[in-house]
């Protein structure tokens, strides 16, 4: 860790488990206690003692390669390595004395007889490990004559084969081996803490290099997360905007916002300008760890396409007009003022952001149930997690996860179930990954061979490769088998859970029809395996389950979610670290966004807008009555736009028409509007279709709070000015006073505050109190002030745990003879959703287009080979795309991602979704696959609205 | 063994296949692959990383790490000379050279007919007959460059 300039202490080696016997020794005369299994190096750091050091770092075991952290103990011979010994009892440790100078004034002479003495140009200059070192023992001279090195390009003006020149191939880090110390820190690094195993040593002894074992960093399997650029002690492996800028003079913790593992990070800064982002160790999500999105892509905040002038129209075929601030709010608050005086309150509504703060999304709900008086709120949540909340709710008595992440460390069987964490929850993989190195055991249930299961080192147990849709069908049978087969674990049943709806479950689940042997023609998972998956989930220790929008983006998403309860229910997995049912939620905020009261049936907290003691706490908080009844769900307000009874919109911060299924009703019912109003940083594909353009603010902005995938609240803070002059909490607040409300919020601390005075779960919630712990999972209450990382611990929220029957019932969405295969869509590592934000980064280098994987036996049916333009058709619709050639996929099956708007995959995906919840079913989709010669008409017009859609008028001078 | 990159893959992983559960099978593997064809062919290399599931970096460096693995084929007959302390002093440096020239060649490698390789190695345990050197597998003590030429004369084993 480069910590010097921006110091966050580095004690050398990992911490070990506080709970071990706390052994007792004395360094340099001071006398310390740590837990046994600690090093003498961490140990006399613990004591505020630094011993000099090279190749530990505390994210890293340790190694004892550099000879630098030699100290004497008393009774043993020689000087051992203080980084790779153990503490033990009475021990006596002298960190200085004159031997132990001499030797590591001997060692960094070594060293720096074969690195370059370019200090002052260094982009690490002041920031580098050895430089410090150098300084620390007091190194003088070098007494080495020059001879063979790695430094120069040339020796006695003949290319030096011990060269090798700097790889820039990535665009975010440059590799130069001549200044390599060959510490072995990055390879660790990736090792341990990535779990990519990228790196390697080429080589040995002085031929020893640092390699990617590919022509260049891109070529190889790298994923670009980071992590050995943060662990290298040198400038060998550095961040190009620190080479082009210089080093950062002050660094603010904040949280990513990209994905839900919400991971903390320092946002390096000089003045107002971001120069790196380095994950903060003391992140409780990501514990030090990042990936490409959150360290690296975040370059779009500065991006040339950002909007930063409010923009107004008054028919959508009309170019943009530039307008001040208050001239669109007043546009704003007029038009939709006219559309309620001629059609009704419900004639307008609105859509929060999961991309926002817990205090946005407030004030947005807020606006809708109590300035416009309608609950016609929704969020995106509805096409992700919905079935999550419904389906938790049911059966747990919450909305939410039940674990912290920290609980993967205890897990002994994982399940990970329609989900690729690799790909869209890249930290959260990896902490994953390094327990399942250390001998969990893992079950995938996907229709694809995602890189969980199988990569490097990890290998998953039994992969249940499914028909899609059949999750269900799958579920229900791992069920049968745990009933049948006598592995329920009566105790926490009879304990835990309502008896009745036990019996009744337990009956159903064991009928015949259920078996894997009956179900496996359906779902094509062999029922031994699928047996074997069941008895090691129900007999294995700690048994969590981990999933993704694989399981909740169906017909069947709740029914899926309920069964996943009824697993962890019936096998006693609930309740403690190590276990649970937890869903890898998709957005930083989606967790957030649906606490906030964001679904038109929910206030804040998940409390039912019929339940009039809920309702009565906010009319007293906001002195105005609210409507008693459900409003429209995001569905329904696009079906009531197209026959006329609903005609304005406020979206803050959601691609509508990209990210929604069925691309062209959405693009029908927006253009049946009045009053489109679209907050974003970018116009994007929705704005094509919006009358009212308001500009955005990044998360790096503003002040808040966002909520991740375990519940865990964590700071935002604003580190630069709002680039279009206010954060979006600042703009929601302006609109509500155009409309006639007298909200007067100076900072997001003053939402916290109404947040917790109204909603039981943030009661103890405070920016203090945040400030203080850095983040804290809710319920956060009198009786758990620090908050809650495991959740129905000694009883279920509500009460006793209630298994529900799930009744397998086949989607709609079938193959036939004009569309014979399954389409499933995902996401990739390096791109977010709809790719707004990383297609405006490097990060296109890695995927700048989405291609169809299909697999090689069916592309040879159809004539396909890889790279080939193909059409991709539905009963909603055709596009096309490249198609690549992959046996991740089994036959009958195609697989795309959704980040690249030319591609439209939403186009082909159908109007289906879950019963209840109106979740999409963007996971199964019939479709025909053929060759192609140009784009679809769909993506001509699309492409033509767009670049109408984006003209603006000139300024009027 | 020269073999299209297809076909290389398919051996290499019955190859590993032979290994199959094994502790620590890397090793033997890359040890069976080497004694077939006489290197260890870029195409097998995504095989042999599966079938022990380990990254292409890492076999990368575990190939990398050992001398004895050669990344590309090498002369029909092998020849190493003792270049360590012992055999130094016993007139090697001499006769490394010696050799080289009487082969035609500059540095250590194969002569351009592909007849022989010739590298040198770091003590063969012979230091009590040095200069010591090894001929196909074969150790050779108090080596003179007539010895040598007597010794390379003789069929190569097959």
């Amino acid at each position: 860790m480069k910590d010097f300039v921006l110091p966050e202490a580095d004690f050398g080696t990992p911490a070990r488990a506080a709970a071990a016997a706390t052994v007792t020794l004395s360094i340099d005369g001071q006398v310390v206690r740590v837990p046994e299994g600690t090093s003498v190096m961490r140990a006399a750091a613990e004591a505020g003692i630094s011993v000099p050091k090279l190749c530990a770092t505390d994210s890293l075991e340790a190694f004892g390669s550099c000879r630098l952290c030699l100290v004497e103990i008393e009774g043993r011979r020689g000087t051992p390595a203080s980084c790779t010994t153990p503490v033990a009892d009475g021990m006596v440790v002298r960190t200085e004395t004159d031997r132990l100078a001499k030797l590591r004034r001997g060692v960094m002479e070594l060293y720096i007889s074969d690195h370059p003495l370019d200090c002052l140009t260094c982009a690490a200059n002041g920031d580098c490990e050895l430089q410090d070192m150098a300084g620390r023992v007091g190194l003088r001279k070098v007494r080495y004559a020059p001879g063979a090195n790695h430094v120069d390009a040339e020796t006695q003006g003949a290319a030096n084969p011990l060269h090798v020149p700097v790889d820039a191939s990535n665009p975010y880090f440059s590799y130069d081996p001549s200044k390599c110390i060959l510490c072995s820190r990055c390879v660790r690094a990736c090792e341990e803490v990535q779990g990519t195993f990228a790196l390697t040593v080429a080589g040995r002894g002085f031929e020893g290099r640092i390699s990617a074992a590919a022509p260049d960093f891109m070529t190889s399997d790298c994923v670009s997360c980071g992590a050995c650029v943060q662990a290298c002690p040198t400038a060998t492996l550095q961040e190009k905007t620190v080479i082009e800028q210089g080093l950062p003079d002050r660094a603010v913790v904040t949280t990513c916002a990209y994905c839900g593992v919400g991971c903390s990070f320092r946002a390096e800064m000089q003045g107002e300008t971001l120069v790196r982002m380095v994950p903060w160790k003391g992140g409780k999500a990501n514990r030090g760890h990042s990936c490409v999105k959150g360290r690296f892509a975040w370059g779009y905040a500065s991006h040339p396409d950002r909007i930063l002038t409010p923009m107004v129209r008054a028919r959508i075929d009309d170019p943009w007009c530039e307008v001040s601030w208050e001239e669109a709010l007043a546009f704003t608050a007029s038009r939709f003022r006219a559309i309620q005086a001629a059609h009704g309150k419900g004639a307008i509504g609105g859509i929060t952001s999961s991309r926002c703060t817990n205090e946005e999304t407030f004030l947005v709900q807020k606006l809708i149930r109590a300035v416009f008086g309608t609950n016609n709120v929704d969020t995106c949540a509805r096409v992700c997690h919905a079935p999550t909340g419904y389906g938790l709710k049911t059966t747990f008595g919450t909305s939410a996860g039940t674990q912290d992440f920290d609980s993967v460390a205890a897990a002994d069987v994982v399940v990970v179930i329609g989900a690729s964490p690799t790909d869209g929850h890249p930290v959260f993989a990896s902490r994953l990954k390094k327990r399942l190195r250390a001998g969990a055991t893992l079950i995938v249930i996907d229709p694809r061979r995602t890189d969980m299961v199988k990569s490097p080192h990890i290998r998953a147990a039994h992969h249940l490769a499914l028909r899609p849709g059949t999750n269900v069908a799958v579920l229900t049978a791992m069920a049968h088998v745990i009933v049948t087969e006598g592995l329920v674990d009566a105790g926490f049943v009879a304990e835990r859970c309502e008896a009745d709806a036990y019996a009744d479950w337990a009956d159903f689940v064991a009928e015949p029809r259920h078996a894997p042997e009956a179900v496996e023609r359906l779902t094509g998972v062999p029922a031994a395996e699928l047996r074997a998956a069941a008895r090691a989930y129900a007999t294995g220790v700690n048994g969590a389950i981990y999933y993704g929008l694989g399981v909740t983006e169906h017909s069947q998403g709740s029914t899926a979610v309920m069964a996943i309860a009824n697993l962890a229910m019936a096998t006693g997995n609930i309740g403690r670290p190590g276990v649970g049912v937890n869903p890898l939620r998709g957005q930083n905020n989606v967790q957030g966004s649906c606490d906030m009261g964001s679904f038109p049936h929910e206030l804040p907290g998940y409390r039912h807008v019929g339940d009039a003691a809920a309702r009565a706490a906010f009319e007293t908080a906001w002195g105005v009555p609210l409507d008693a009844e459900p409003g429209l769900r995001l569905p329904n307000m696009l079906d009531a736009a197209l026959d006329g009874s609903f005609r304005g919109l406020y979206l803050q911060g959601q691609d509508l028409l990209q990210s929604d299924p069925d691309t062209r009703h959405v693009a029908a019912a927006l253009a049946a509007m009045d009053c489109v109003v679209v907050q974003d940083l970018f116009l994007n594909e929705t704005a094509s279709y919006a009358h009212v353009f308001l500009p955005g603010a990044t998360f790096l902005e503003k002040d808040g709070t966002f909520t991740n995938a375990e519940r865990r609240i964590n700071r935002v803070r604003r580190v630069m000015a709002p680039r279009a002059g206010l954060a979006d909490w600042q703009v929601t607040q302006r609109l509500a006073n155009a409309m006639g409300a007298d909200w007067a919020y100076e900072h997001p601390a003053q939402i916290m505050e109404e947040i917790a005075a109204t909603t039981p779960a943030f009661a103890g919630v405070t920016y203090d109190l945040l400030e203080r712990e850095g983040s804290v999972q809710w319920p956060c209450t009198d009786s758990a002030p620090g908050g809650t990382p495991v959740m129905h611990a000694g009883e279920f929220v509500r009460g006793k745990g209630r298994f529900v029957i799930t009744d397998y019932i086949p989607t709609e969405e079938r193959t036939g003879p004009r569309f014979p295969m399954l389409l499933t869509t995902g996401r990739i590592l390096s791109q977010y959703n709809v790719g707004a934000q990383t297609r405006r980064t490097a990060n296109v280098a890695w995927h700048d287009e989405d291609l169809l994987e299909i697999h090689p036996h069916d592309a040879e049916q159809r004539g396909i080979a890889e790279y080939d333009l193909v059409r991709l058709a539905s009963r909603s619709g055709e596009t096309t795309l490249r198609a690549t050639l992959s046996e991740r996929v089994a036959q009958g099956v195609v697989y795309t991602t959704f980040h690249h708007p030319g591609t439209q995959a939403n186009v082909v995906t159908t109007d289906l979704s879950d019963w209840a919840t109106n979740c999409p079913e963007y996971k199964v989709t019939a479709v025909q696959v053929s060759r192609a010669n140009g784009p679809s008409d769909w993506q001509d017009e699309a492409q033509a609205r767009a670049r109408a859609g984006r003209r603006v008028l000139p300024a009027a001078e | 063994m020269d073999l299209p990159d297809d076909a290389t893959a398919r051996r290499a992983r019955e190859i590993a296949g032979a290994h199959a559960g094994r502790d620590g099978a890397l090793l033997p593997i890359l040890h069976d692959l080497q004694a077939e064809f006489g290197h260890i062919p870029e195409a097998a290399r995504p095989e042999i990383a599966d079938a022990v599931n380990i990254s292409a970096a890492e076999l990368h460096g575990v190939i990398s790490f050992y001398t004895d693995f050669r990344t590309a084929p090498a002369g029909r007959r092998s020849l190493r000379l003792c270049r360590a302390e012992a055999c130094q002093a016993m007139g090697g440096a001499a006769l490394w050279r010696e050799v080289l020239a009487g082969l035609g060649l500059d540095e250590f490698g194969t002569t351009p007919d592909g007849r022989l390789t010739v590298e040198p190695v770091y003590c063969l345990g012979l230091c009590a007959c040095a200069p010591a050197a090894m001929l196909d597998g074969e150790p050779l003590g108090r080596v003179t460059a007539d010895r040598l030429s007597a010794a390379l004369a003789g069929a190569a084993p097959c």
